[in-house]
């Protein structure tokens, strides 16, 4: 390192490196692009755009038009994307309720519990859950997920719990909350017990053995020595898990019903989450010969990117400088 | 522990076993029970045919699909694999403490973004402004920004792994820089690098929203051209099916599931296969 970098040296290192550039690079073009793609939408709506209720592209056979802060659309156009950000919230929330415990459980499995040689096969099976291509998932929603909801799940939960409003009937098609956000702790359970393991076998060993020395069983050894050691990395393995339900589309879209214009009144009704609505209404959008429909959808995409990237900077914000993602394992796989 | 009997102290450790064979055991079902109905029902549908028969409205075979995904998949591999394997290659010889900290945290967040938004930016940047209109490159682009990021890091702990001692020797024996990152460490790094490519692929083929607006879908076989031309794939006739009222529908879907299944965990399988053992 001390002599000077010849000429090939340091052309090595820079194309390199602006290839290793390409993550930033692509996350700043799409913040750009979005941005001026959605800017006619933006100037149209405002900001009652984030606590809108109805989502309607206006009257396209009328031939009327209304323009607004100069911008062009058609007579009746209105967007407002609150029902997307419920749906994408509470389908994410149950995820998150119910993969967490799951996920966890599973890593203290793996770390603590099962021999070693088990613990690795789990660990594959898991982490091939993890590559099941998410239309597979939502295939599986329709065809086993949903009539679960609609035939057992969903009359058990409303009449023992029924006095929850929320949980109340009527429990409807099957298809809807409580599906999509199934589904959903389906998905995330693998990334949220990977990182989660990763993060568990981590725990210094002399930790373990001292609480060992002093007589303490298995439980008191994970609840006061490896689960409260092991915390930060945890969250960073929730709010990861977090960031992916919020961003899936395909299965949540299959499973969802695809609300617009209402809200959830319970937890089976339809919902609508911002990924799946992008894919349902881009095609009927096209059609608006004023384009706002269009740029209405990318400024909905825009305010997701948005949001999922919030989520994925607290990772490492979470662990502090502790590089959790970036930890080296073989295979590298992990996201 | 303070007062508590020895007896309840035991109860619960067996109960936290019991917990998290449990949990184990919830997180397990979904993959046994997945795989079990789409082989069920796949197995159902498929026939040769499938194999070299186009899409005719909702019945028909996925010859087009098929080849779609590989076409796509294998043009973004191109442009994927290069980027991600030299990128990869800076971040774990040449990259500064602060900047290499920078990039990766970049390409962890890029690995974060919500596919559908990348399907978007396709969509405007590719199909809108370039005018490509729905095609195999808008597809393969849009599903290289979603390879690049895991190829990169997965190359990156390959070649951090390569051992100190091998680039000192190669150092000492006089070779420079460049010449010890490729000779030395890429060729080291070879085996994870691999695992992390076939994974990415594997990914890829598994893909569905950022292809819906940037490669459309085609009931006929690719035609080759990059441009003006949308491609079919094995994911759009799994979504588009399955919500068609046709049994012929249903059962292209499942078969689509199917081959697309099998081809998925025969990508993760050999990836993983190829590191053999595994660090936990």
């Amino acid at each position: 390192m001390s002599r000077p970098a010849p000429w090939r040296e340091r052309l090595v290192v820079a194309t390199s490196g602006m290839f290793a550039a390409s993550g930033l690079f692509f996350l700043v073009a799409v913040l750009a692009v979005m941005s001026i793609f959605a800017w006619p939408s933006i100037r149209f709506n405002g900001w009652p755009f984030l606590w809108r209720i109805p989502w309607n592209v206006g009257n396209l056979y009328g031939g009327s038009l209304v323009v607004h802060n100069g911008v062009q659309a058609p007579q009746g156009a209105e967007y407002g994307i609150l029902v997307f950000l419920v749906g994408t919230l509470l389908t994410s929330l149950i995820a998150l309720v119910v993969a967490v415990p799951v996920a966890v459980g599973v890593a203290v499995f793996i770390t603590e519990v099962a021999p070693a040689r088990l613990g690795a096969a789990v660990g594959v099976l898991v982490e091939l859950l993890a590559g099941v291509p998410s239309v597979v998932f939502g295939l599986w929603g329709v065809e086993v997920v949903a009539p679960l909801v609609a035939r057992d799940l969903g009359p058990f939960l409303a009449r023992v719990l029924g006095f929850i409003p929320f949980l109340a009937g009527p429990v409807g098609s099957g298809v809807g909350l409580l599906s999509a956000g199934l589904v959903l702790a389906v998905m995330i359970i693998p990334i949220i017990a990977a990182v989660s393991r990763d993060v568990l076998a981590r725990v210094p060993r002399d930790m373990k053995e001292q609480g060992l020395a002093l007589g303490v069983t298995r439980w008191e050894l994970v609840r006061t020595i490896i689960l409260p050691y092991a915390r930060s990395g945890i969250i960073a393995a929730v709010v990861l898990g977090l960031g992916r339900a919020m961003g899936e589309t395909m299965a949540v879209l299959m499973v969802s019903g695809s609300a617009v214009n209402i809200l959830p009144y319970n937890i089976y009704s339809p919902v609508g989450t911002m990924a799946a609505t992008i894919v349902t209404l881009l095609d009927s959008a096209m059609t608006d010969p004023t384009g706002m429909a269009v740029h209405a959808l990318a400024e909905l995409a825009l305010a997701l990117f948005i949001i999922t990237l919030m989520v994925n900077i607290l990772v490492p914000v979470v662990t502090a400088g502790v590089s959790l993602i970036g930890t080296p394992r073989a295979g590298g796989d992990k996201r | 522990m303070n007062g508590r009997t020895g007896v309840s102290r035991r109860l619960k450790n067996h109960l936290l076993t019991i917990m998290v064979i449990a949990a184990t055991m919830v997180s397990l079902l979904p993959l046994v029970d997945i795989i079990w109905t789409v082989t069920a029902k796949g197995l159902a549908a498929l026939s040769w045919k499938l194999f070299t028969t186009v899409t005719v409205g909702v019945a028909g075979g996925l010859a087009n699909a098929i080849t779609g995904t590989i076409l796509l998949v294998a043009l973004a591999l191109v442009f994927a694999a290069p980027l991600g394997i030299a990128g990869g290659l800076y971040l774990s010889e040449f990259g500064s403490k602060r900047l290499g900290w920078f990039l990766r945290q970049a390409a962890d967040i890029l690995t974060g973004v919500p596919s559908i938004v990348l399907g978007y930016f396709g969509y405007v940047t590719m199909v809108i402004w370039l005018g490509w209109g729905f095609s195999l490159l808008a597809g393969s682009i849009t599903l290289t920004i979603i390879m690049v990021p895991y190829i990169m890091r997965s190359a990156e702990i390959a070649m951090s792994r390569v051992p100190h001692t091998w680039r000192e020797a190669s150092l000492a024996l006089g070779a420079t820089h460049p010449t010890t990152a490729f000779r030395i460490v890429l060729r080291g790094g070879i085996p994870g690098i691999l695992t992390g490519v076939i994974i990415a692929v594997g990914r890829a083929m598994g893909e569905t929203a950022p292809l819906i607006y940037t490669a459309a879908w085609s009931n006929y076989m690719p035609t080759g051209s990059l441009i003006h031309s949308p491609v079919g794939y094995l994911t759009y006739a799994v979504w588009n099916f399955i919500n068609e009222p046709f049994a012929s529908a249903h059962a292209l879907a499942y078969a689509a599931a199917l081959i697309l299944i099998l081809m998925v965990l025969a990508f993760n399988i050999v990836g993983r296969l190829l590191v053999g053992r595994r660090a936990l």
